[in-house]
């Protein structure tokens, strides 16, 4: 790649805090332009909410690749048999055709930040004012030794939605009484941390309903203890038992490598075959994130936590699974509350609109079975060096199964609101 | 008076209505008009229906921190229930009905026991678009019970404008009600509550909550913060918030018109 979208890390922490005191206000020439990377849980919400609350004021274009969007919350529950495919796929018509979005079907492959110009794949050019970037994660493949896009066809991830949950699905119904998944889970930090776990659930729950008592869910995991595991584990043992096989570390001894010709995991401690394989391997912001010259070593892009506006440039905004929110999880949620903070400070910059102290918040639901929901959540502020939690809640083992359940419907009024708020209606 | 309206009530033929679904009906149908008429006779001859409407009361509950019954009964979060049997479904003047309830009223239907009972079993199934965040009662003879509550509290009119101000009293978040909210404020904190709660005002698992009377909002809100409403995400949520925001949330959601 040529080297323009690459700037020093240290000469544009200095820029980015001269200019930052001064406020960018209305072009002579026409609208201010913002741009979104990224139609997603991130993207698209920011998106609405610029050309929402500007009221016309600013330009919005949305560039995203997909031309429909599958969330890949409640992808699960479709595993599970409780969502069609198409009641988790949404179209972006209402962001042109109700809030005057812009919406460009195409792959962003790079951003010249001297030019503040996107480039897209076919080699057109998009200008911004200010840039959102919210590609969400890439897959790095090769963390687990063995695993390719290749053999992601054999062996799918299915943590990107859309074919791959298909597919995943497709493998999942075609299993028969007595045959294994075997899970390959995904070390921190990745989206969803309780995505795994419910996924588990589901394989679990669509083996109970077929009456398949000989088979078996093994989890390989990278990590020493997961996220709601109590809640998970208690569950298992009440509507799975003996069913769900979790293996952390001290007991696997680290993974060697996966075979997708045979189906094997092998490990330290032995060689597990399953006849499903799902293999979630490590995880870094999107492409595009990278070749902007926004991340830092972990791969992820560094934030100001107040505004969500980038460490390395302050006409550009990170948000999503790609930045690095300090305490908040990397969710849907997370992405959908920061996209607002963004979306206010866009405003701010190129309107002079007032700019409300940021808040956050996250709450991420899981169906471990039919009825039976828990939940984890927080609120966040913004501190000097990250956005860190200032009050937790989760939900306790031995709830009874009215507060589950009512838990779950929660979690189907919380998807038909977040899908509202992001896609608009 | 009030004997004719309810005879009226119970004989008027059933409102034709896309959404009902007459194969769960027959049984149930039978068995309370059955009731229904004891229920009367209990009512006209002085003696009552005890059994049912004590259990009836307990179910009540549920409903009370959004339903006013009895005389002197306001609109509070939900629309006041004197006069119920016989009204047109969504016509009270002044409350803030959804599209879909004013419709089926437009459409014809009229709160029976009937109507009732199928409403109440799955609210969100009879009448989809709904604001009122109720689950459902799936008990047959709970419904029973609570409609022969509803009709024994249920005055034919009710006696004083159900619309006016409740006067005020000394109770929980009355600091934040005497604050005029900033309506403009509280459309920016919105966007922390519409991740979950719909601005159609739609509530599916997820109460609505556009369109409730300025002291309801402020109250619910203070309950959650002071640990009397128990819901996790709603203590969480509200942990931060002061008396000008709580303000300010209230005027922009009362300010809004469910769909
Ligand atoms: C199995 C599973 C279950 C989950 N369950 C939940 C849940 O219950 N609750 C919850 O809150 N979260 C959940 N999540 C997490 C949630 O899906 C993500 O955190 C969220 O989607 C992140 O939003 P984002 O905007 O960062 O990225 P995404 O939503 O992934 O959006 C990124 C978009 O950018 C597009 N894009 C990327 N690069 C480019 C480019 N160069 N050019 C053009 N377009 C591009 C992509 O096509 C994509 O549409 C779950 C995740 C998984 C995998």
């Amino acid at each position: 790649m040529p080297n323009l979208t690459r700037r020093s890390f240290g000469l544009l922490a200095g820029a980015g805090v001269a200019s930052l005191a001064m406020p960018f206000y209305a072009r002579a020439q026409g609208k201010p332009r913002a741009v979104v990377i990224g139609g997603g849980a991130g993207g698209a919400t920011a998106a609405r909410y610029i050309a929402k609350d500007s009221g016309g004021d600013i330009d919005v274009t949305l560039i995203e690749a997909n031309p429909t969007y599958t969330t890949c919350f409640f992808s699960n529950l479709y595993l599970g048999g409780y969502r069609t495919f198409e009641s988790i796929t949404h179209s972006y018509d209402k962001l042109a055709s109700n809030y005057g979005i812009t919406v460009i079907n195409g792959m962003a492959m790079m951003v010249d930040r001297d030019a503040k110009v996107v480039v897209m794949a076919d080699g057109s050019k998009v200008p911004y004012d200010r840039l959102i970037v919210s590609p969400g994660i890439d897959l790095i493949y090769d963390s687990v030794p063995g695993y390719s896009a290749e053999a992601a066809e054999i062996m799918p991830h299915s943590w990107k939605a859309g074919a791959q949950t298909q597919l995943l699905k497709a493998k999942l119904d075609a299993l028969e009484n007595g045959q294994n998944v075997v899970m390959v889970a995904p070390p921190n930090p990745y989206r969803c941390p309780p995505g795994p776990y419910e996924r588990v659930s589901m394989f679990a729950h669509v083996f109970k309903e077929k009456g398949f008592t000989d088979s078996k869910i093994i989890i390989i995991d990278p990590k020493e203890k997961f996220s709601k595991q109590a809640l998970f584990q208690e569950g298992w043992a009440k509507y799975y038992p003996g069913m769900v096989e979790w293996y952390g570390p001290d007991v696997h001894g680290g993974l060697v490598k996966v075979d997708p010709a045979t189906g094997e995991v092998e490990t330290d401690l032995d060689t597990f075959k399953g006849d499903l394989v799902n293999v979630i391997p490590a995880q870094k912001a999107g492409m595009i994130a990278e070749k902007a010259g926004l991340t830092n070593e972990t791969g992820f892009c560094p934030i100001d936590p107040a505004s969500m506006r980038s460490k390395a440039d302050d006409t550009v905004f990170v948000i999503g699974d790609a930045c690095i929110a300090g305490d908040m999880p990397k969710s849907g949620f997370s992405a959908n509350s920061q996209a607002k903070v963004a979306a206010m400070a866009i405003r701010g910059d190129l309107t002079g609109s007032r700019v409300f102290p940021a808040k956050y918040s996250n709450t991420c639901w899981s169906l471990i079975e039919t009825n039976d929901g828990v939940k984890v959540g927080a609120q966040y502020a913004p501190t000097e060096e990250k956005i860190a939690s200032t009050s937790t809640f989760i939900s306790q083992t031995g709830e009874d199964a009215a507060l589950r359940q009512q838990t779950y419907e929660e979690s189907v009024g919380w998807y038909n609101g977040i899908t509202a708020d992001i896609f608009g209606s | 008076m009030r004997l004719q309206i309810y005879t009226q009530a119970i004989w008027r033929p059933r409102v034709p209505s896309s959404n009902r679904v007459r194969s769960s009906f027959p049984q149930t149908t039978r068995a309370l008009i059955f009731a229904g008429l004891t229920a009367i006779g209990a009512l006209t001859s002085g003696s009552t229906f005890a059994g049912d409407i004590q259990q009836g009361e307990k179910l009540y509950k549920a409903c009370k921190a959004c339903h006013q019954i009895g005389e002197g009964a306001r609109n509070g979060v939900g629309p006041h229930l004197d006069g119920l049997f016989g009204r047109v479904a969504g016509s009270i003047d002044g409350f803030k009905y959804s599209n879909a309830m004013k419709a089926k009223g437009e459409d014809g239907l009229v709160w029976d026991e009937a109507s009732l009972d199928q409403y109440l079993a799955k609210p969100r199934a009879f009448v989809p678009g709904t604001r009122m965040s109720y689950l459902g009662m799936k008990k047959p003879e709970d419904r029973t019970a609570i409609i022969a509550y509803l009709k024994a509290q249920s005055v034919a009119a009710p006696s004083v404008d159900p619309t006016a101000a409740a006067p005020a009293r000394a109770e929980i978040g009355s600091a934040a009600m005497q604050i005029e909210g900033d309506a403009e404020y509280g459309e920016y904190l919105s966007s922390e509550c519409v991740t979950c709660h719909q601005l159609s005002g739609h509530a599916d698992g997820i109460p609505s909550i556009v369109g409730w009377p300025n002291e309801a909002f402020i109250r619910a809100l203070f309950e959650y913060k002071s640990n009397i409403r128990t819901n996790q995400v709603m203590q969480n949520m509200t942990l931060n918030l002061g008396n000008e925001e709580i303000a300010a949330l209230a005027a922009y959601f009362g300010s809004l018109d469910p769909k």
